[in-house]
């Protein structure tokens, strides 16, 4: 019956022509990212990954950012399954990720958290599933994906280094995205202080696309990343490197 | 509900006729006495009308026996019954703008302390006395788990008569215990152990019981069958339950005890006083009915289901889930609850039983819930050489009024918020217990406190109680700011206790380091960020008065963002040690 009337639904809006399709995909926002995407977006009904470039806090939580600006720009309620209960709740409100709109939960390893993941996406009720794993195989990440399938909610898997230094993006895996975030130093300003955080954002693999690597400026308060406008004033000066960048990201 | 007066009026009751064959012959007239062997009939003081005691095997017009128990000090003062040594301990409570004492413990009333006092001459008759607010509706509450258990373990009819009295109705009941004596000390023994300082009256009428267990010479009286008459005469006229009014009007006119007060006559009494008096005398005396009004224990629901032949697989496991779950569901919309744990039973040729228990985060009676919650963990029931026996015990169940039959509508049009209700249960099955959460926010500047994990259910936003007219915070016509601020810098990951940092090269009192070792490497800060000073809670943590943290945010070279802070502002000594501490990441 619900199919029935989402159809019917459909085509009233089509008759209506507001222009609103319900999109299979939730873009950026930018069109630098959303054009060589795919599906230009993030599909809804699939898994994609994240890591950090480098095995430290620092691009540990830049590629939490990421993610959090994601799931801020989701319909629904959010489930995070954690391992360590260090995410910080006003840190991700300040991405847009409310705190009334997340469920956390706690895992005890990587198989629970899997477990916990996959019974959230076939829940069919959330917006966006978040997971913490220190590794993840083929066969867990096609359940994940599977399991995503034909519905809207958006598996997002945020992929921890293991001990022995190996790439945590470089296993085979289902997901359709794998992105690899690393800190940046931030935006230039012309006093004291510290600008809007900036990342080198580098799309690793996906599926029916080309990988590429830019730089972008952190989510702000909607969970919206950002290309680094071309300043005014013009980069700091010493700052050859930045200009470089986004001249390439912008050009 | 047993009306037990009010049946005999409307149809006469065979056994009541010996009692009126003296008095009214023309109502029993059609009905042939009755009577049983070994017992004859007893004539209380008022041939034709008398009360009356029948043991064992009815209940007659009246209530045979009943026995009131007085908790003279209820649920506040309890602990200090159970401890000789226990200090003086009241309760206060405030009437017409006077602050009474409302109940007192032992010690108390050895002291001469007596509820009704001023508060104020209790505290001067005892130093050091220990005062707690009144609690009535907790008092009544705690008796009416008392007049359960009761009802429960001693007697099917228990009824509470006040707010510190129960009725006992003991007919047919006494001999199960070894006599009327032997049930009082029982009674008392236990309720002694459960802290109540008690006494107690059995007589052949409430009214007569509840006197005696007042104002009785003794803390248990026992009113031989058919003597409560007498045994009430000598008690003053306030022990038959009248209005404060008439007992003082009474007082007045010169009538002490309820001997004086029968003997007057009941026309002038009635005109004077209105029925209400005399209504009362008579349910003392028995001449008048006194239905009582029983607790009725709640029942725990189940579904049970034997099998002829033990099952052994699953597909029949999880088909009779589904049944009993169907019939649980059934008993709970009956009785009006809502399941939040339930537990499988499961028992096994051999008497290891299998046991499953699911909590529910919501209250539900959804049978397709219940069961795929029970279906999930189906590989943990061993069945061994086969299960003879399942059943499903509610373990805790609230309130749940019928629901509307419109989730299913809803969900297919698109409107309203997903339920996740179903989600969370499962979760927190599947994660024994380790329930999900959500974090709400907290009015606390402090980092580690300003974030609180609420359980996933709780509604996400309380609203504040409503301000009085006269409120000066009314005056303010902005909103309430969000408890976090979406432009001060908060890192995304927290540590959970800040590690110090060494080798910090920064200039006092406000600058930020420029250079720090954390976790064995060294960083160059490029660029920084502040401080923003946060002060110790006070009304927290008295050690916090003087506390003070200066956060700063930094940059290294290479881009990593952390957040770092000072204890001490740098320029009083007592506001911190100066040592810098690495407190979280940013993004």
């Amino acid at each position: 019956m619900s199919q029935t009337l989402a159809e019917l639904r459909e085509t009233l809006r089509r008759i209506e022509g507001d222009g609103y399709q319900r999109r299979p995909s939730l873009p950026f926002g930018v069109s630098a990212i959303d054009g060589k995407l795919a599906n230009g977006g993030l599909r809804l009904d699939a898994l994609h990954e994240v890591a950090g470039a480098r095995p430290c806090l620092g691009d540990d939580a830049s590629a939490t950012l990421f993610i959090a600006g994601i799931a801020a720009r989701a319909w629904g309620p959010v489930l995070w399954v954690v391992k360590r209960r260090d995410l910080f709740a006003p840190g991700l409100y300040q991405a847009g990720l409310a705190p009334h709109r997340v469920l956390y939960a706690e895992a005890r390893d990587d198989a629970e958290l899997l477990a916990i993941m996959e019974e959230g996406l076939r829940h069919r009720g959330l917006g966006a599933v978040i997971g913490e794993v220190k590794r993840a195989g083929l066969a867990a990440t096609r359940r994940l994906q599977l399991a995503a399938e034909g519905g809207r909610t958006i598996a997002l898997l945020l992929k921890g280094h293991a001990r022995d230094g190996a790439d945590p993006l470089g296993q085979p895996s289902a997901a359709l995205t794998r992105w690899r975030v690393k800190s940046a130093p931030s935006a230039p300003l012309s006093f004291e202080g510290v600008g809007r955080a900036r990342w080198r954002l580098e799309l690793v693999r996906q599926k029916g696309g080309e990988p590429f690597e830019m730089l972008v400026e952190a989510p702000d308060e909607t969970g919206r990343i950002a290309v680094p406008a071309r300043l005014a004033a013009g980069p700091a000066p010493g700052r050859g490197a930045d200009a470089e960048d986004v001249a390439r990201a912008t050009g | 509900m047993r009306e037990m007066g009010r049946r005999s009026e409307a149809a006469p009751h065979p056994f009541r006729a010996q009692f009126l064959e003296k008095g009214r012959s023309d109502e029993a007239g059609a009905v042939p006495p009755v009577r049983t062997s070994g017992e004859g009939q007893r004539e209380g003081p008022y041939p034709g009308e008398g009360a009356f005691f029948l043991t064992g095997r009815m209940s007659g017009g009246i209530v045979g026996r009943a026995c009131a128990e007085d908790a003279r000090a209820p649920s506040d003062a309890r602990r200090a019954v159970r401890r000789p040594a226990e200090p003086p301990l009241v309760t206060a409570h405030r009437v017409d703008g006077r602050d009474l004492v409302h109940a007192a413990n032992e010690a108390a009333w050895a002291l001469g302390i007596a509820p009704g006092m001023w508060l104020t001459q209790a505290r001067v008759m005892a130093a050091g006395l220990h005062i707690l607010p009144a609690d009535p509706e907790g008092d009544r509450a705690a008796l009416h788990d008392l007049a359960v258990a009761l009802a429960r373990r001693w007697a099917p009819t228990v009824a509470v008569s006040d707010d510190t009295g129960l009725f006992v109705d003991l007919t047919g009941v006494a001999h199960l215990h070894g006599g009327e004596e032997a049930f009082a000390e029982r009674l008392l023994r236990l309720l002694a152990r459960l802290g109540y300082a008690a006494r107690l009256a059995v007589a052949d009428t409430a009214g007569a019981a509840w006197a005696l267990a007042r104002r009785g010479p003794a803390p248990v009286v026992i009113a031989p069958p058919a003597r409560h008459v007498d045994a009430i005469e000598p008690l003053p006229v306030a022990a038959l339950r009248l209005e404060e009014a008439h007992v003082r009007l009474l007082d007045r006119l010169g009538v002490g005890t309820v001997a004086e007060l029968i003997r007057l006559p009941r026309k002038p009494l009635m005109r004077r006083f209105g029925g209400a008096l005399v209504r009362r005398l008579d349910q003392a005396t028995g001449r008048a009915p006194e239905p009582l009004e029983p607790v009725v224990p709640p029942l725990a629901v189940s579904a049970v289901q034997r099998f002829a032949e033990p099952i052994a697989t699953p597909e029949p496991i999880g088909r009779w889930m589904d049944i009993l779950c169907a019939r649980l569901a059934r008993s709970l919309a009956e009785a009006g609850l809502g399941a939040r744990a339930v537990l499988l039973v499961a028992e096994r040729i051999d008497r290891r039983d299998q046991r499953l228990r699911i909590g529910l985060a919501r209250p539900s009676r959804d049978p397709a819930h219940l069961s795929r919650l029970f279906r999930r963990r189906i590989e943990e029931v061993e069945p061994g050489f086969g299960i003879e026996a399942m059943t499903l015990h509610v373990l805790r169940a609230d309130p749940l009024a019928p629901e509307a039959i419109g989730g299913a509508l809803d969900e297919a049009l698109g409107d309203g918020t997903p339920d996740l209700a179903p989600l969370i249960d499962a979760l927190a099955n599947r994660l024994h217990g380790r329930a999900p959460w959500r974090v709400e926010p907290v009015e606390s500047d402090v980092p580690e406190r300003s974030a609180a994990r609420v359980p996933a259910l709780a509604p996400p936003d309380r609203r504040p109680p409503a301000l009085g007219a006269d409120d000066v915070r009314r005056l303010a016509a902005a909103e309430d700011d969000h408890p976090w601020h979406p432009r001060w810098p908060r890192p995304v990951r927290l540590l959970p206790r800040p590690e110090p940092v060494e080798h910090v090269l920064a200039e006092l009192p406000d600058h930020p380091p420029k250079r720090f070792t954390w976790r064995g490497r060294s960083y160059r800060v490029v660029r920084a960020d502040g401080p923003e000073r946060i002060g110790g809670e006070w009304w927290r943590r008295p050690a916090e008065r003087d506390a003070v943290r200066d956060y700063f945010s930094v940059e290294d070279e290479e881009g990593r963002r952390f957040w770092l802070f000072r204890r001490g502002d740098g320029v009083r000594a007592e506001t911190g040690d100066l040592s810098w501490h690495l407190h979280g990441t940013f993004g």
